[in-house]
């Protein structure tokens, strides 16, 4: 019963996030702050996580492909794949839920327990609109972005281990991440991050918003927000893979 | 003009206001006075519908504000100022911006003017200096302070303030208290203070209204506070030992 009252109440939340904005100049500000906030200072994270993640996928495919009869350039087209399909968009997502969502719902839920929100609707603000909807928007136009930089990152880390260890020429390394390209597959990732980025902000903003008490409920309020927007990011890629690549 | 009728509300299984009915007074300073706990909080919050009352209504002028819909509620309350009781300023923005916000949310000022205006404002409440800090590196009066300069930014119809000199040292308090008065009087607002304080009540109490457990026991002027026969009122009032000398000296008179 709980879990249909608090999805009926995150639609409700969502209608009033996404009502007409009192006044747009100060909107576009707030969106540009939160790209700074939520996107230009993610951006550090995403590189290092993805150069490695790269290597990784490199060197573990490379370790893997005993066959003689396997082609060499599987190891590039296998280090490119992994991470359009999967890993700069779903493992970036999930990673961006712990270190965006938990800074969101805190904000949120210390604006809320000392009365800033309050404080926002006896002006005549709508607070929802005014706090999350830049929110939303800045993740949704940036972390398209992210996942762009983590695909090159990533697949340069790949290259980078190539080059380090030996497992492959550089050459055939380079021929795999050209080999087959799909292009759809990039609308998939797209896809994928652009729900994600929703999903991260809109459900964290709501534990924030509607925390109760004081700071013991703020620090609860931004662990919901991480293990909630992980869960959901987790049932949207199963969902949003059966609808886009079957 | 603000008033409520027979407001009731209850919180959890606790019947926070029971049939409460004041009318305000305009362009006064009104008091709302009362134990901790007896409620003061949640009455304004009806009066400024943070808070839907169960029953009853809350009308400004001629209108029930809370069964407006959001739309028109936004209307009023852009002729509202609060001051909360944690201040409740904004710590993402300076002192400044804060007393500005309200401005660049609802008026067309160029940014020059907005300015100007914050900065009158700080002025009005002594603090014209703080402008560029943030509100984790000012004091608990200043806080307060500012509360009141952003409260009153809009230059609103109606003020509403949330036990505005609780925490501060007696001459502060005292200074926030003639801030508030003098404010109401410079600007013909009508204002409604909760407090606790009964220095307050007699400073700047032109009408008091005395809140018991979610009732209302008692209500006048802070002339004739001394005077009142209410048991619970007497003991509210008088409750420190000099107090109470006080009082009987002066019924042995
Ligand atoms: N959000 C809430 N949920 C449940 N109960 C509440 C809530 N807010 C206040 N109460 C209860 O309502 C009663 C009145 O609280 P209120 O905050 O109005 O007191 P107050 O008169 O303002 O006290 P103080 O002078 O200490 O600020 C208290 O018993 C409190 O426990
Ligand atoms: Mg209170």
């Amino acid at each position: 019963m709980n879990i249909i009252y608090q999805i009926g109440k995150y639609f409700i939340l969502l209608s009033k996030v996404f009502a007409k904005p009192e006044k747009q100049s100060v909107y576009y500000k707030q969106i540009v702050k939160e790209i700074h906030s939520l996107g230009l200072n993610s951006i550090g994270i995403v590189i290092i996580i993805s150069a490695f993640m790269g290597a990784v996928i490199t060197l573990q495919t490379a370790y893997n492909m005993e066959n003689p009869l396997l082609p060499l350039y599987l190891i590039g087209l296998g280090c490119r794949d992994s991470m359009i399909l999967e890993f700069s968009s779903t493992m970036i997502a999930l990673i961006l839920a712990g270190k965006v969502g938990s800074s969101i719902a805190s904000e949120l839920g210390t604006m809320r327990v000392t009365e800033q929100i309050d404080a926002l609707e006896i002006m005549g603000v709508n607070s929802a609109s005014y706090l999350i909807l830049p929110k939303i928007i800045a993740a949704v136009f940036f972390n398209p972005i992210l996942t762009t930089i983590s695909i090159i990152v990533g697949v340069f880390g790949g290259w980078v281990a190539v080059l380090a260890t030996g497992v492959v020429s550089s050459e055939y390394f380079i021929i795999g991440i050209q080999y087959a390209f799909i292009p759809f597959y990039i609308t998939y990732a797209m896809v994928k991050t652009v729900f994600f980025a929703f999903i991260i902000t809109s459900v964290s903003s709501f534990h924030g918003y509607f925390v109760k008490g004081g700071s013991i409920e703020v620090g609860k309020a931004s662990t919901k927000a991480v293990v909630y927007s992980s869960i959901v990011i987790l049932l949207f890629n199963v969902i949003l893979t059966q609808l886009l690549l079957s | 003009m603000i008033e409520a009728i027979n407001i009731s509300k209850s919180l959890g299984n606790l019947k926070v206001l029971d049939n409460i009915s004041v009318k305000f007074d305009p362009g006064k300073t009104n008091l709302i006075i009362g134990q901790s706990g007896s409620g003061k909080t949640v009455f304004l919050k009806c009066l400024i519908g943070l808070f839907d009352p169960d029953e009853g209504s809350v009308m400004y002028d001629d209108v029930v504000f809370n069964k407006l819909p959001f739309k028109a509620k936004k209307k009023i309350r852009q002729k509202v100022g609060m001051m909360f009781q944690g201040g409740a300023l904004f710590d993402s923005a300076t002192v400044i911006e804060n007393i500005m916000y309200p401005l660049d949310m609802f008026t067309q000022l160029s940014f020059q003017e907005k300015k100007e205006r914050a900065r009158f404002c700080l002025d009005r409440v002594d603090i014209k200096d703080a402008g560029h800090l943030f509100s984790a590196e000012i004091s608990g009066g200043m806080q307060k302070r500012v509360a009141l300069a952003r409260a009153i930014a809009l230059n609103p119809d109606y003020l509403f303030c949330d036990e505005p000199n609780s925490g501060l040292d007696p001459k502060t308090a005292i200074l926030i208290d003639a801030l508030i008065k003098e404010i109401t009087e410079e600007f013909n607002m009508t204002t409604v203070v909760n407090t606790h304080d009964m220095n307050s009540v007699m400073e700047i109490g032109e009408k008091v209204v005395f809140i018991y457990q979610g009732r209302k026991l008692w209500e006048g002027s802070n002339k004739d506070i001394l005077d009142s026969s209410n048991e619970e009122l007497n003991q509210f009032v008088f409750a420190n030992n000099l107090a109470k000398q006080l009082k009987k000296m002066n019924s042995d008179i």
